[in-house]
């Protein structure tokens, strides 16, 4: 077996406030292989943005990577230095952010955009060079030749994303991560941008981590689903998979919350609220809210462990062999 | 037939001014009567002319050309007192659920500030007790949420607040745009359930304005699919969402994204039109020039509504042997 283009092991990333350490991500370990494409949910406060923000080594203080490992094919990023860090964005993991309207700047044309990365990158190109490459970066990503004289303000906001999109492969990377890339769009055009992601995706062979909380989205477009709650990792497995026949309690409840055509005018939530991340629960975080909590859940945090090939979960209803397993 | 509750004859909405404008709403009749206790539904994408709807119904914006009523009465012609009843009556609960709070005071301020300028309670106890009552009603649990600041709830916590406090004046018609776009989709069924409680447990009817077709079917009896400012299809929900006739609603249903790895995007034929045209005049359907049904009548002049069964309308020539309804009638079409 070839290993893993990405490898976290026991990250944690903790924000240091005068409370005392809010534990955003807390003992995550996951891999995911060339080519596939990962969607990581959870709920507001469950770390999904925290996690992304760490492959991009962008945590900011109070924030700081307290342990663990994200290697990358065979690099960990944690032990780089920040300017082996800024080599190593844009080139060999990207990222598109979640709002295009404020991460592009308004005064600067498309072409000059595209190609800023690549300049910054020490990447030595001709302006015949830099056109082309400019012109071959809209084509991929569907827009006209026209769109590299226009400023940011003359495109809609489906164009704009699609810019994003065409910076974040613009130096070929392996891994990229897309936080909500469509959570401002309509449901037309977040279907055109997903469907452009998809696409290139695809044609370049790239790994993507897609992270929202849109489960719609998720079930039409990704291989592989990442359940977080409360800076844990729940759950990990194939797509269809997850939704047939979830097995941590928490991923079953919130696949029966989801509005689906069979089920109109039933609107079901999970009870209760998302314990503070200053201080979880003892033992596993969601037996506060569980419906099969047993005391074993509030004593020892079950371990995440691989229960059927490719499936994992952090649950002992799954992985203690005695007791009141089901 | 009683004078509706409130009214929209032949409004138009124009934005900009003499040389650059954008028609936002375009000859919109519609009325909504006090004794009709459902859920409309208003859909379309940014710009299709829903969010200026909901402003002309609330009063915020005034009509270019036509007419809003309060009980016959144009908008701004109400006197003192109607005018108060009125503001009574139509309630809203708007999008962000952090904008509509001052954060340096408590929840509280959102409930009490009502009760004080309609008189609604004689005494602090009284206030108390209506403040304790509409905080029940949405789900909440007074004694943890008064006193409390804003920053110290969740968004689902807090737009149910915003929908306690419309109901605290017991309305005849709650405006509601977007309310559950900016909260967590976890947290979304719970907004949603107390809006359809408010709905069938008092009989208010609500203007459910969205882009979120998949939250529309779920809480509404009809929606309306607006594009450009003008009404393409019209009628009970269930039979839109599940067979949409419009090229635009068949656009929009096939986009929804069910979260269903089988139920997945299928390769409409409408998806294909992917120039997006500038806001020029258009003559004829404002739909035409991305529709793959394109006929030479389609660019001549806009199509009527026809109708399709009892309670549907839509505005295409693809079904043009079918009886015409005239604007006049448009609400007619939400009968029982």
């Amino acid at each position: 077996m070839s290993t893993p283009l990405l490898q976290i092991k026991n990250l944690k990333v903790y924000y240091h406030v005068e409370a005392g350490a809010v534990k955003a991500v807390d003992d995550v370990s996951f891999d995911l292989d060339l080519g596939v494409k990962m969607g990581l949910v959870g709920e507001s406060g469950s770390g999904k943005s925290t996690m992304a923000l760490a492959l991009m080594r962008m945590i900011k203080p109070p924030g700081k990577i307290e342990g663990g490992q994200m290697i990358l094919s065979g690099t960990d990023l944690v032990s780089l230095s920040g300017e082996q860090m800024r080599q190593t964005r844009l080139s060999r993991l990207a990222m598109i952010p979640q709002g295009a309207m404020n991460s592009l700047n308004p005064v600067m044309r498309i072409d000059k955009q595209l190609v800023d990365g690549m300049l910054d990158h020490n990447i030595i190109m001709s302006a015949q060079e830099r056109e082309k490459r400019v012109a071959e970066l809209l084509e991929m990503v569907d827009l006209a030749p026209k769109v590299a004289k226009m400023y940011p303000h003359e495109l809609s906001g489906g164009m704009q994303q699609r810019v994003t999109v065409a910076q974040s492969i613009s130096m070929e990377p392996d891994l990229i991560i897309a936080d909500e890339p469509t959570s401002a769009l309509d449901v037309v055009i977040q279907r055109q941008v997903m469907e452009t992601i998809n696409r290139l995706q695809q044609k370049l062979g790239l790994s993507v981590i897609l992270i929202g909380h849109d489960m719609g989205l998720m079930a039409q477009s990704v291989d592989q689903l990442a359940v977080m709650y409360a800076g844990r990792m729940m759950e990990i497995g194939e797509t269809r998979k997850m939704f047939r026949d979830p097995l941590h309690p928490y991923t079953q409840l919130l696949i029966e919350s989801l509005p689906v055509l069979e089920n109109k005018g039933v609107f079901s939530g999970i009870p209760g609220i998302t314990p503070s991340l200053l201080n979880p629960p003892t033992g596993c975080v969601f037996h506060t809210r569980c419906p099969r909590a047993w005391d074993l859940c509030e004593e020892k945090i079950p371990e995440f462990a691989e229960v059927r090939p490719g499936r994992w979960v952090a649950c002992h209803l799954h992985t203690v062999r005695t007791g009141t397993k089901l | 037939m009683s004078t509706p509750l409130l009214e929209l004859k032949n409004v138009t909405k124009i934005f900009g001014g003499k040389k650059d404008f954008t028609v936002a709403l375009e000859d919109m009749t519609f009325a909504i009567n006090e004794n009709f206790p459902k859920i409309v539904t208003i859909a379309g994408e940014s710009g299709s002319g829903k969010t200026t709807m909901g402003m002309l119904m609330l009063g915020f914006y005034s009509p270019t050309m036509g007419n809003v009523l309060y009980r016959g009465q144009p908008l701004g012609e109400l006197d003192r007192a109607t005018r108060f009843q009125y503001r009574r009556e139509i309630q809203a609960v708007f999008q962000d659920p952090f904008a509509v709070y001052n954060p340096f005071y408590k929840v509280d301020n959102l409930l009490s500030i009502p009760i004080k300028n309609f008189r609604l309670a004689r005494s602090k106890a009284e206030s108390r007790a209506l403040m304790g009552e509409a905080l029940e009603r949405v789900g909440l649990r007074p004694e943890e949420t008064l006193g409390r600041y804003p920053h110290q709830l969740s968004g689902g916590q807090r737009q149910r607040i915003a929908v306690a406090r419309a109901l605290l004046l017991k309305p005849r018609l709650l405006i509601t745009d977007e309310p559950v776009s900016m909260v967590d989709a976890s947290l979304r069924s719970t907004i949603l359930k107390a809006l359809r409680g408010l709905n069938r447990d008092l009989g208010v009817p609500i203007f459910y304005i969205t882009h979120d077709l998949t939250t529309a079917y779920h809480i509404s009896d009809y929606i309306i699919i607006l594009y450009r400012g003008s009404v393409m299809e019209v009628g009970n929900v269930d039979s839109i969402i599940r067979d949409p006739k419009h090229p635009y609603t068949r656009l929009l249903v096939s986009s929804i994204p069910w979260p269903d790895p089988d139920l997945a995007w299928g390769g409409s034929e409408e998806m294909i039109q992917k120039s997006q045209v500038a806001f020029k005049a258009i003559t004829g359907c404002k739909f035409a020039p991305r529709c793959p049904h394109k006929m030479d009548v389609c660019d001549s002049m806009p199509p009527g509504l026809f109708t399709l069964e009892r309670d549907r309308a839509v505005s295409c020539y693809l079904y043009r042997d079918n009886e015409i309804l005239t604007r006049e009638e448009l609400s007619k079409v939400f009968t029982e």
